[in-house]
């Protein structure tokens, strides 16, 4: 199948491949050492690495800064954008900031609440939201105009991807919402991380039901579980993430020093049971401060060596 | 309406402390329903400054006056021929009536008595929630008159994000979710295949981002 | 008055404007208030009022709400006992003290 764009990470879905993509936080501070640590940990055992947007709202190095770095490496990048801090100039302006180097990924996401993070007495901005700045970054590509109507010198060649959440409520409209986001122009999309497989496969039927897998690539969300701890954490205190019982119930049934290794294992036995759900074109290995662990669960879950995409 | 709260009294006390003729003034209308600056509340509030006053052994007159409202000059005159004797006035009406009533008396201070917060509703007697955030360009025709403007806290036009959780906002447990009550009524007006409708861009011109607004009614003027 | 219920923010405040040393409101028993609920009401109000004497300066101790039935005089003296006490140990208003010291 052809590729609209350079993306390496559309070419490895394209061809049929599952694809396997990861995320990092930048750092707080300028110091950019961190991002090259974990994009050198991780780059041979994933196809793109996202880079989060002031994650949770807490201030950090912008994305873009590090995608720039990432790909100066020769690593491929996917531009997390949230619509919480930029307005619709300052949205159309960092996406050919990040095209002039060259960045073909971009994920479109509205963002956590400010009140989340370190400045919870900021304004928001939200002047457009995830689903249009979607519209918007086609618009911009397949078009080659801005939303103003004036012709761009240089369309951003991007991959356009968006985020989708099964897990949160009201569960009846997350496959029609879905569906929303591709009449928009969604082509790939990275689920919240999964521990729910059952609600999970749920939510997939109703997308087979409707073709929408056909329409664009879901890329399952996995994070594994460091301990119980974590595991609570995430069951209490994060909004739309949903932990079943049974998931803590058989990190307690293994010692402390053990369970950080039990995750991992739940981990890999998701994907396995997940590479067998039709309509999953691949996996977002979300192990956040925790990279290290990325390549022992992509090679046990049998997804490596990576495709050369060239 | 819109809704108000009072401010605290050391914060009034601590504006008006080198006056000595002052004058609390409320407002008959969104203040008094909301029980922040009607004429029961300015009488309280006059009776804590003057005996504030009193204990600090301070000589200070005040008295109190309640007028229809603020906003319109024809109440805001009643007040023409005394306001002269009082060296500040602190209004108790919403931020409009503050600065309206300070456009009448150009050279008079006129403090604020309360923090005029939304343009809103009473749930219940002593609650109010906001509803409406004035964008210029009223949407409710498409999401079953519910406001994700106002009852959005990321003011989303395809909404709900992810982080909605059993009907309530991810910023507080007793925020609803707008999208979830949006939702809600689209089923119950049997119009749920709306919600699939992708919102456009909104005109963010006719908001306060335009800058300060204004109607004129042509059939109406003078 | 017929009820508690009457009393507004407005007389209690008043009243230690013109100097009064403490103010009692007292009301039927909870849950029997002859109209209902005007005990509770009159009670949030001494609340309300408790709170605002306290940012004045005059003490809002000085305030107090009591709950007794009509039959219950020992128990009204009790009270009254109780207040004159609390009045005592906490002096007489603060603004009378200023007023005469102004004067």
């Amino acid at each position: 199948m052809t590729t609209k764009t350079p993306s390496k990470l559309e070419k490895i879905l394209r061809d049929g491949h599952l694809a396997v993509t990861s995320e990092c936080g930048p750092p707080r501070g300028s110091n950019i050492d961190h991002i090259v640590k974990k994009g050198e940990l991780i780059k041979d055992h994933v196809d793109a690495i996202n880079i989060t947007d002031n994650q949770t709202s807490m201030t950090r190095l912008c994305s873009l800064a590090a995608c720039i770095r990432l790909k100066l490496m020769g690593l491929e990048p996917v531009l997390q954008m949230v619509t919480r801090d930029r307005n619709r100039i300052a949205l159309q302006s960092d996406i050919l900031g990040a095209a002039s180097f060259d960045i073909n990924n971009i994920l479109c996401l509205s963002g956590d609440h400010q009140s989340f993070g370190d400045c919870p007495q900021g304004q928001n901005v939200h002047d457009i939201d995830s689903i249009q700045l979607i519209q918007a970054v086609r618009h911009m590509r397949d078009e080659g105009k801005f939303l103003g109507g004036d012709e761009l010198e240089g369309k951003p060649e991007m991959f356009v991807g968006a985020a989708a959440n099964p897990f949160a409520d009201p569960f009846e409209i997350r496959v029609p919402r879905l569906a929303k986001k591709i009449a928009a122009g969604v082509e790939f999309i990275q689920t919240q991380c999964i521990y729910n497989l059952d609600k999970f496969e749920e939510w997939m039927k109703g997308v087979r039901e409707r073709g929408l897998h056909e329409k664009c690539y879901i890329l399952a969300g996995l994070t594994p579980m460091k301990s119980v701890g974590m595991a609570k954490y995430m069951q209490k205190r994060v909004p739309g993430m949903d932990v079943p019982a049974e998931v803590i119930k058989r990190l307690q049934g293994v010692e402390k020093g053990k369970q950080a290794q039990e995750g991992i294992k739940m981990c890999i036995e998701s994907i396995q049971r997940l590479k067998e759900c039709e309509g999953v074109a691949g996996f977002h290995v979300m192990a956040i401060e925790w990279e290290e662990k990325v390549p022992e669960i992509v090679e046990a879950a049998g997804l490596y060596p990576r495709p050369n995409s060239n | 309406m819109i809704v108000a709260d009072k401010k605290p009294i050391e914060e009034i006390i601590e504006t008006l402390k080198d006056h000595k003729n002052i004058l609390v003034l409320g407002c008959n209308e969104c203040v008094t329903v909301c029980e922040a600056g009607g004429k029961k509340e300015v009488g309280v509030l006059a009776s804590a400054l003057r005996m504030h006053a009193s204990k600090e052994g301070k000589e200070v007159k005040i008295d109190e006056l309640t007028l229809e409202r603020q906003c319109d000059r024809e109440y805001l005159d009643e007040i023409r021929d005394s306001i002269d004797q009082y060296d500040a006035v602190v209004s108790l009406a919403c931020g409009v009536g503050v600065q309206f009533t300070a456009e009448q008396y150009h050279d008079k201070p006129i403090y604020p008595g309360v923090n005029t917060t939304f343009l809103g509703a009473t749930e219940e007697r002593g609650v109010w929630t906001e509803r409406c955030q004035a964008c210029g360009q009223c949407i409710l025709a498409t999401t079953g008159s519910i406001c994700p403007v106002a009852r959005c806290a990321k003011r989303l036009f395809n909404g709900p994000c992810g982080g909605s959780t059993t009907g309530k906002c991810e910023i507080n447990a007793e925020v609803d979710c707008a999208w979830q009550l949006i939702v809600d009524r689209l089923k119950a007006l049997e119009r749920l295949d709306d919600y699939e409708k992708l919102c456009p861009l909104k005109d963010w011109s006719t908001d306060r981002a335009g800058g300060p607004r204004k109607v004129v009614r042509e059939d109406v003027k003078q | 008055m017929p009820c508690t219920g009457k009393v507004d923010v407005i007389h209690i405040m008043r009243s230690f404007e013109k100097g009064a040393d403490g103010v009692a409101v007292i009301g039927c028993l909870e849950g029997e208030c002859h109209f209902n609920a005007g005990n509770l009401m009159a009670r949030r109000r001494v609340e309300q009022a408790q709170k605002i004497l306290d940012t004045v300066g005059v003490g809002g101790e000085r305030a107090q709400m009591y709950n007794l039935s009509s039959s219950e005089g020992p128990r009204f003296a009790q009270y009254a006992t109780e207040m004159t006490e609390k009045i005592k140990e906490l002096g007489p208003n603060p603004i009378r003290d200023a007023k005469s010291k102004a004067a």
